[in-house]
């Protein structure tokens, strides 16, 4: 095949595209990951049954704001760095800040108490629910996401898998923050920093494989 | 590339014209080195175009449109020297610029051959592409052809032209 001919072919009754549509399908596509990850919480665990008292409160409004923060920020980045070159504009660091502001709150928490308390406040009663529930509830909002950076062309994998990870670990978070019963500062910043963390890294292995186009 | 997004096909055909010279001194200058043929980097070059087409929705028209192409001219080549298991030879990633320095007018043949690739894809894409994109007509006229909705045949066009994107990946590996 002539080159010329494939320019004539590519550039015959060209349809008009829309460049709003990859920043339109990520949004939509955290909008429906989100839904799942609330959905499959609410059928496997259920809500915590103290979620209305004002001292759980507290702590669910932290858990949700710390992980709708890790959510926000990676969309944004993935959005760049799901396109062709998006790596080069996007200081992906940023997206660190959530996990800093938790230990740092968690450092605080733990620094203001008896230091006989520590065991308690760090490992909490359902860490090892929390470590299983949060990757497994991450799967699916994770193949939504990766569904949808297949169609938006990222050039690099490692980086745009790991951020797909990270969004999909917070989107769980979400979800897992409303059945999750242990109110501690250094609990969600040990246990959901890390499961988090967990998932960013499986994504970044799992990347090239799934999103070579 | 703005005109061509927004389905204007004789700029399109001429940002694609353009940014195939460069695409050609591009893979020419990377895979001659390394002891390849021309036919290789043509194909490089076709790939590279069809990438550019089927992907455009995905350039920002705020951003400036060199680094762009270059991330995906770059990852063509990439993909290619990983598939064809050749040590990945050093691709740097600062010569955005160069891209557009150089140009290369010598159209030569690709490996491929476009009929043998459009016989493999499904009939309802083949029909689609052949009508729209070979014989030129319009949508509806093609539409009206062959007997389906116009969006049909945009689907159509726009599936059958991945698959061709797929046929020629696969081509490689064997």
């Amino acid at each position: 095949m002539k080159t010329d001919e494939l320019i004539a072919m590519l550039g015959t009754n060209v349809e008009r595209v829309d460049h709003r549509q990859v920043t339109r399908l990520l949004g939509l596509t955290v909008v429906v990951a989100v839904a799942i990850a609330v959905g499959t919480t609410l059928l496997m665990l259920g809500i915590r049954a103290d979620a209305l008292d004002s001292a759980s409160l507290v702590f669910l409004g932290l858990k949700l704001g710390f992980a709708a923060a890790i959510v926000a920020l990676g969309a944004m980045y993935l959005a760049k760095v799901a396109r062709p070159g998006g790596e080069r504009m996007a200081p992906v660091t940023i997206v660190a800040l959530p996990f800093i502001a938790i230990v740092l709150l968690a450092a605080i928490a733990l620094a203001f108490a008896p230091s006989s308390h520590w065991n308690n406040m760090v490992v909490g009663d359902q860490w090892l629910e929390c470590l299983l529930s949060i990757p497994i509830i991450a799967i699916v909002p994770f193949a939504v996401v990766i569904w949808a950076v297949r169609r938006t062309a990222p050039t690099d994998l490692v980086r745009a898998g790991a951020l797909a990870g990270l969004v999909a670990g917070g989107i769980s978070a979400i979800g897992y923050a409303l059945h999750c019963t242990d109110d501690s500062v250094p609990f969600v910043a040990l246990w959901y920093g890390g499961t988090i963390a967990i998932c960013t890294l499986a994504g970044a292995i799992l990347g090239p494989r799934l999103l070579r186009w | 590339m703005v005109a061509g997004l927004a389905g204007d096909a004789a700029s399109h055909r001429m940002l694609l014209e353009r940014l195939s010279h460069h695409l050609r001194a591009y893979y020419k200058s990377r895979l001659l080195r390394g002891g390849r043929s021309v036919a290789e980097a043509e194909d490089l070059v076709q790939d590279a175009l069809i990438a550019i087409h089927t992907q455009r929705h995905t350039y920002d028209p705020t951003q400036p449109l060199t680094p762009w192409v270059y991330a995906v001219a770059r990852y063509k080549l990439i993909d290619h020297l990983r598939r064809t298991r050749a040590s990945s030879a050093d691709v740097p990633i600062e010569d955005a610029d160069e891209i557009l320095a150089r140009d290369d007018h010598a159209a030569a043949e690709s490996a491929y051959d476009l009929n043998r690739l459009l016989a493999r894809i499904p009939k309802k894409m083949r029909s689609a592409i052949q009508c729209v994109k070979l014989d030129g007509l319009s949508v509806a006229e093609a539409a009206g052809r062959c007997g389906v909705s116009e969006s049909a045949i945009k689907v159509n066009v726009h599936r059958g032209l991945k698959a061709l994107a797929a046929l020629i990946a696969r081509e490689k590996i064997a």
